[in-house]
């Protein structure tokens, strides 16, 4: 009964999202306002049948319904309840089917947020997102299909892969991330739209999706440090980046969404940059399916790899379709496409947004390079090569160190070229924080290069992005009157989108603090201990008390009593480094025992033991300033959030008839 | 802005200096030396000579009654074999806990010129199917004296 629910929901989403696309398209052509209408009612009923098919996956799963195959693949009837729930998106069909849901629900919020709007932008970009949600239940009903037929119907399944049941970022990072994959595809449908419309000029598809991109941004930077977070709290190798293709695919597209989110400021102001901006959306589009072509094809054998098989080709094939089109209306509109203005050249705002276009740009082709690379070489010369993380580093670190220049000079310049008695004011205190910063990063001994500029240039970003604050509130202060905690709430509020940015900045500033000092300064020490031993790292002394087990319904937990040792040689507290045996696997996964603590953390790993409790082997690391990385990340998307909160409110009357005049007449070019 | 001709070779020529930098850029970043080929014992033997010293990936078997591991040292010896060819290991660092003869590995290190591989990183073979353990070798089997319920997480 599930199975046919399932089956005919997404069966039914297909053939109504055809159907949409194509009754937008002639709608538009035709000028049917009926055939609009009924555009847009298809949209809504994609994203109700897309709900049925969930809610019937999860009722599947959560009666234990074997006959189903997604059930078959990934339950299990010890399994808690809460991880049962969240295998709806463990392994290839389900999220398939959450990412269904995800796009469908976007495209129904878009349709009925732009309801009254007129013109053709919004029912070309409805379309476009009906038809790419058109290639995803296709999948759905071919090679990624969960309610497949299990016969004979097993007794229990094997329960969700066990990096996944272990630790609770799992079951958020996959939403986050399609919230934020998803997301991005509403910013290309509107730019297809407006390609198609022919009306690129007045830049309404940019204004019209600032909030989309924004929020999708937010969430990919939260899912991408949930995912750090948890390759730290989990994989026990004291790390949480390795430049593997996985956590690359999630990269790419977040690097050119920045670049866009930065650029498209340039385009709304100055009417420039337009082929950039439409480049780069497109580019961050194509990137998010690419991301989920690497994640689920098993091309890579990763924790994300889940199954082999022809999926492959349906992404690339997909991918191709859509680089193709995006590619021919490019070059199609490129006579409407020229910039209405002249970009300021010299010290401008402007300058630093392109600069920052340009080094994004090469940060993804890099690790784009990298990461394609392997599979290039498997595919053509038959050999299995990786690309070590050397490669990465070496390319991406004069990047990240230039980026994080830029970051400190972009929020002081004006939008047109600056006077050299306006760089000298603007910059003489983040220069002398730079400074600061350069003194204390030595002081404190640090010796590689590019910590050095690293640490120097958060100061002198710092500076820069908080000087923003102060010059803010203390010219209010003078204006107004204010007292400086009014002055500063004031301000914020009366222009958001732009403090909101700045406070993303220091988000970031907060991460690369957090990520040099991490890297540069961690200890590690492995020694194997008899109880009563000790071992020693950087000041703490850890006494190896016991080895002990226990046995849970899904898994079996084994851990060893690290006691934490204080000057005297009395126990300040435990630490339980553990190994997980999940029933179902043959290899035990790693949890380690991390304390977090402001300034370090200090992180235990069980790496092995006897099996009579005789000995242990611990890994013990020592790393400064790690937490800031998790406390700069939230910040990262709280500024993303306030800049999404503020800005001109779309749902005044005023301001809606002035935009629904402007997109259905031609507009002539706007001076501002 | 529409541009006059010198003004369009000129953004041609900067767009030409962009793409050779790129080029500069990437060929600098040596993507050559930095690719790690995954091999097995046999393949590596036919490579030899150029295989010395060269960061590569070696995948086989733990050869039975070929484990030596020293617990004060961390110094783990081995013999990883493919059935055909086979070379001696030696890791430093304790090994996975599921480590064990007979088990597929992948090592992560260079073949020196004694033609012993020193192995930086050992990675027992994650399946991609999920089994349960054989009968006899379940946790709670093989670790039944630690066991000790009423203790905390």
């Amino acid at each position: 009964m599930t199975r046919l629910i399932g089956h005919g929901a997404v069966m039914a989403a297909l053939l109504v999202a055809a159907y949409g696309a194509f009754a937008a398209v002639a709608g538009v052509r035709r000028a049917r306002p009926d055939l609009l209408r009924s555009s847009q009612l298809a949209t809504h009923a994609t994203f109700a049948l897309m709900l049925v098919a969930n809610l019937a996956m999860v009722y599947a799963l959560v009666t234990h319904d074997f006959s189903v195959g997604y059930v078959a693949q990934v339950g299990n009837r010890s399994t808690p309840l809460f991880y049962t729930v969240i295998s709806l998106w463990g392994a290839l069909e389900g999220s398939i089917l959450f990412w269904g849901l995800v796009l469908s629900g976007y495209s129904a919020a878009v349709v009925f947020l732009n309801r009254d709007r007129h013109g053709s932008l919004v029912p070309y970009a409805n379309a476009t997102l009906l038809l790419i949600g058109v290639f995803f239940y296709l999948l759905l009903l071919g090679p990624a299909d969960p309610f497949v037929r299990v016969s004979p119907v097993p007794a229990d399944g094997p329960g969700p892969n066990p990096l996944l049941q272990n630790h609770i970022l799992m079951g958020i990072h996959p939403p986050l991330l399609y919230l934020g994959y998803v997301g991005l595809s509403v910013p290309f449908a509107f730019a297809i739209g407006a390609l198609l419309s022919g009306r690129v000029e007045d830049g309404a598809w940019l204004r019209l999706t600032r909030r989309w991109t924004l929020a999708a941004w937010a969430f990919l930077s939260l899912a991408i440090m949930a995912g750090m977070w948890w390759s730290y709290e989990v994989l026990g190798w004291g790390g949480y980046w390795a430049w593997d293709p996985v956590e690359n695919a999630s990269f790419l597209p977040w690097l050119t969404a920045t670049a866009f989110l930065h650029s498209a400021m340039v385009e709304e102001r100055r009417g420039q940059l337009r082929v950039w901006n439409l480049s780069l959306i497109i580019a961050t589009f194509l990137l998010t399916i690419f991301g989920t072509f690497l994640t689920r094809s098993g091309i890579v054998a990763s924790v994300h790899a889940f199954s082999e098989g022809e999926i492959g080709y349906w992404f690339l094939s997909f991918i191709a379709i859509c680089l193709v089109f995006s590619l021919a209306l490019l070059m199609g509109r490129s006579a409407a496409l020229g910039s209405t203005g002249r970009l300021a050249g010299g010290a401008s705002r402007e300058t630093v947004f392109l600069l920052n276009n340009l080094v994004l740009t090469v940060f993804t082709f890099t690790v784009l390079l990298g990461t394609v690379y392997p599979l290039v070489a498997e595919a053509v010369r038959g050999v299995k090569v990786s690309v070590g993380a050397p490669f990465f580093n070496r390319m991406t670190l004069p990047l990240i160190v230039a980026l994080l220049f830029l970051l400190g000079v972009g929020p002081a310049l004006p939008w047109r070229a600056a006077s050299r008695e306006e760089l000298r004011e603007r910059f003489l205190v983040p220069a002398l924080a730079a400074l600061a910063s350069l003194a204390a990063t030595l002081a404190v001994g640090t010796r590689n290069p590019y910590a050095i500029a690293a640490f120097t240039f958060a100061g002198w970003a710092g500076a820069t992005n908080l000087g923003e604050f102060w010059l803010g509130a203390r010219s209010r202060m003078r204006t107004h009157g204010e007292g400086p905690a009014t002055a500063l709430v004031r301000l914020v509020r009366s222009n958001g989108r732009r403090y909101g940015g700045y406070v993303a900045h220091l988000g970031i500033l907060l991460m690369a603090v957090g990520i040099t000092a991490s890297s540069a300064f961690r200890k590690e020490v492995e020694r194997t201990l008899r109880p009563g031993e000790t071992i020693e790292v950087e000041g703490y002394t850890l006494r190896f008390d016991g080895v002990a087990a226990r046995e849970e319904p899904r898994r079996f937990v084994v851990w060893a009593d690290m006691a934490l040792l204080d000057g005297a040689g009395e126990t300040r507290e435990v630490l339980r480094p553990r190994l997980n045996f999940y029933r179902m696997s043959d290899q035990p996964i790693t949890t380690p025992a991390v304390r977090e603590r402001p300034h370090q953390d200090l992180y235990l790993v069980l790496m092995a033991f006897e099996r009579d409790g005789s000995s242990v082997t611990i890994q013990a690391l020592v790393e400064p300033l790690v937490v800031w990385i998790w406390i700069g990340g939230t910040i990262v998307s709280l500024g993303a959030l306030m800049s999404l909160l503020s800005g001109r409110g779309r749902l005044r009357p005023g301001r809606l008839a002035r935009d629904a005049i402007r997109l259905t007449h031609a507009p002539a070019a706007e001076t501002r | 802005m529409s541009l006059g001709r010198s003004g369009k070779r000129l953004t041609l020529a900067a767009g030409l200096i962009v793409i050779l930098a790129g080029f500069g850029y990437l060929a600098w970043g040596g993507l050559g030396d930095n690719l790690v080929y995954f091999v097995t014992p046999t393949e590596l033997a036919e490579r030899s000579g150029s295989a010395v010293d060269a960061p590569v990936r070696l995948g086989g078997m733990v050869a039975p009654g070929t484990v030596t591991w020293n617990a004060d040292g961390l110094d783990l010896r081995f013999q990883l074999t493919d059935g055909a060819s086979s070379y001696r290991v030696k890791a430093s660092g304790a090994p996975p806990q599921m480590f064990r003869e007979g088990i597929a590995v992948v090592v992560e290190g260079r073949l020196l010129g004694d033609g012993e591989f020193h192995a930086t990183n050992l990675m027992v073979k994650h399946s991609n199917e999920y089994r349960a353990p054989a009968e006899g070798k379940r946790p709670e089997q093989l670790y039944q004296e630690l066991i000790r319920p009423e203790a905390g997480s």
